[in-house]
């Protein structure tokens, strides 16, 4: 059984974006690997210093969209081809002309869809509870304040080590984050 | 520079007005919900808009027991009034996709303090158009028939059919513009959740905010996800209202059986839309004193928009009347003919002064940029655009190729009792809106202050630091 951890990790607040990226970027230079930022707007100079990667959200979205069209053609050619072929003075049954708004409009239906889809599940949203939220003031990071939290999960984390490293980077206070 | 001439220039260009930090544009915002009581102004707006969809169930219900008779509809004009609320309200909320999402993808800076409020006319006038097909139904309790689904009688819906289309076109709009409105909400909801006062609210918002922390691994995704939303919706937007456009154009009727139409539909859509946008805008940002937020500049922009969509619209009367005349078609040319000088002659000639000469004022800076003067413009195209659905419906219908099959339509009082209802709807929804969500993107406009602290001096800083001392 792992031990029971007795904290989620540090929480350093800070007042500006700036300080906050120079903090983001001294800590992934100090070779700490599971933190995360909380600011109040989506940054890409933040989100670059993160060095976060892909978000793996394209690929599915644009599976999700192929098998919009593709289920949504395929309906329509099984109900007039297969299940209900009706003769309509010779005309072909296989009509595809007129299948193609439907088929337009599912495609954009399933491959949005699993846009907002795969953002919630790659978020592990919806999430009721988070230690995170124990930190008092949190609640300005929807607002205007700027956090770092260093995780206690992350291989270099050391509670007083990494408070006196946080305590380097000139934050307004550091916390301690109860599980 | 002098003072004023700075204040001039913050004022023709700036998407954000006055000294604004992160912390002072959620207040503001948040106040309006959180904070500031029900004024009585609020009551009476809200009190009209419930009156008026009381009026809408009422009108409703007795279509429910008597069918669709009590409207003016019969043979030859089999559609009335509810075809063309539906044809205007679904134009209506093409603005708010526009804005939205062509808009992001086009990285214009300014849709970001209108995106909000016009994604809930969308959303609000869709459900106001989807509606009325299904009114118009006769036995409104068979609407599941018109989705595909498994049956004992074997029957599929006709998907060659363009009505067919615009279940599905209309479905998906109606969802994924729901996705793309509550994917930007979930930000704010978080912030309103955090700064809320009560329990109640608190839990509410909460639920809601889905547990949203404002953390960049998330921020990183959430911004791939909504351009890929925006990404979707744009084109979505132009292929909902050329569908409708089809309903009509693959039709035989003469006035309608024309390749024009899915364009000139969309041209319509868009200009009917923005007129919307800023009769909604100009009374909300003075009620709530949002001037330094919704600036002149958006007004502006909104009203080049409508001039530019208005001329398309203007472009597709002048090609109609050309193409009747060019195709020697005897029925094409009556229509035209019928139109300007028949029975509803005075619908047509509305059409054409709010519709093409009306717009003509926006040529003048001077009238983009006075509230009162644009706000009766926008009203005026309202009104055009639904007096063009009722021409192009109507008047096509009225007198088709056949003299003996000619006859006159008049809607009745529940033909209007309705129409004036699903207005009340509409307002009502928009007056909960404000007093429930945060009616501009909050935090798309801490970025917007973000993006202008770092790019300073632009003339917004200049001006403020002018003005520190």
């Amino acid at each position: 059984m792992p031990e029971e951890r007795t904290s989620f990790g540090l929480m350093a607040e800070f007042e500006s974006p700036e300080a906050l990226l120079e903090a983001v970027r001294q800590t992934r230079a100090a070779g700490y690997r599971r933190f995360d930022a909380y600011t109040p707007f989506p940054d890409d100079e933040l989100i670059e210093a993160m060095e976060l990667g892909s978000t793996l959200i394209p690929p599915p979205v644009l599976l999700g969209g192929m098998l919009g069209g593709a289920g949504g053609f395929f309906m329509m050619w099984f109900a007039n081809v297969v299940h209900y072929p009706l003769n309509v003075g010779g005309r072909p049954l296989n009509s595809w002309p007129a299948f193609v708004p439907i088929t337009f409009e599912l495609t954009v239906l399933l491959a949005a869809l699993t846009a907002f889809g795969v953002m919630l599940v790659l978020n592990k949203l919806p999430m009721p509870y988070h230690p995170v939220f124990n930190v008092p003031d949190f609640e300005r990071a929807s607002a205007d304040r700027f956090f770092l939290c260093i995780e206690a999960s992350d291989a270099k984390f050391d509670l007083s080590a990494t408070r006196a490293f946080l305590n380097t980077l000139h934050p307004r206070l550091v916390l301690e984050v109860p599980p | 520079m002098s003072t004023e001439q700075q204040e001039a220039i913050r004022e023709t260009t700036a998407v954000l007005g006055g000294r604004h930090t992160s912390a002072s544009v959620t207040d503001k915002i948040g106040s309006t919900v959180l904070v500031r009581p029900i004024k009585p102004g609020w009551l009476v707006g809200f009190g009209i808009g419930f009156l008026l969809t009381m009026v809408l169930l009422f009108a409703v219900t007795w279509l429910f027991i008597k069918g669709v008779g009590i409207w003016g509809i019969n043979i030859p004009v089999a559609w009335g009034f509810a075809i063309i609320n539906f044809v205007w309200w679904i134009g209506i909320g093409h603005a708010g996709t526009f804005i939205s999402a062509f808009l992001l993808l086009m990285r214009q800076d300014w849709r970001t303090s209108i995106n909000r409020f016009a994604e809930a006319m969308t959303l609000f006038a869709v459900a106001c158009a989807g509606m009325m097909p299904l009114l118009h139904l006769g036995r409104p309790y068979y609407f599941y028939w018109l989705l595909p689904y498994p049956n004992t009688m074997a029957m599929w819906p006709q998907f060659r059919s363009p009505l067919v289309w615009d279940v599905f076109a209309v479905g998906t709009y109606a969802t994924v513009s729901l996705v793309f409105w509550y994917m930007g909400l979930v930000p704010d909801l978080a912030t309103f959740r955090d700064r809320a006062r009560g329990r109640v609210a608190r839990a509410v918002y909460g639920v809601f905010a889905l547990g949203w922390r404002n953390s960049v691994r998330h921020w990183h995704r959430y911004r791939m996800a909504y351009l890929l939303l925006a990404g979707l919706a744009t084109p979505l937007v132009i292929s909902v209202h050329s569908v409708v456009g089809l309903d009509f154009a693959s039709a035989i009727l003469p006035g309608w059986h024309s390749t024009i139409f899915p364009p000139y539909f969309v041209g319509g859509a868009i200009f009917s839309g923005f007129a919307m946008v800023l009769t909604l805008a100009i009374p909300l940002r003075w009620a709530y004193r949002l001037q330094d937020m919704i600036t002149l500049r958006h007004l502006d922009n909104c009203a080049k928009l409508m001039l530019v969509t208005g001329l398309i619209v203007a472009y597709g009367y002048v090609m109609e009347t050309f193409m009747a005349w060019y195709s020697g078609n005897p029925y094409e040319r009556y229509v035209v003919v019928n139109r300007a000088l028949g029975v509803y002659a005075p619908f047509y000639w509305i059409m054409i002064v709010c519709n093409v000469l009306i717009t003509q004022l926006l040529w003048f800076r001077r009238i983009r940029r006075s509230t009162i003067p644009l706000l009766i413009v926008s009203l005026l195209i309202n009104v055009g655009m639904w007096m063009e659905r009722f021409v192009i419906i109507v008047t096509s219908l009225q007198r088709d190729f056949l003299p003996s099959s000619w006859n006159v339509y008049a809607p009745t009082v529940w033909d209007w009792l309705i129409f004036t209802g699903s207005i009340g709807l509409f307002i009502t929804l928009f007056y909960l809106f404000i007093r429930v969500l945060p009616a501009i993107a909050m935090f798309e406009m801490r970025e917007l202050v973000h993006e202008a602290d770092r790019t300073a001096p632009a003339p917004a800083r200049v001006w403020a630091e002018n003005h520190d001392a």
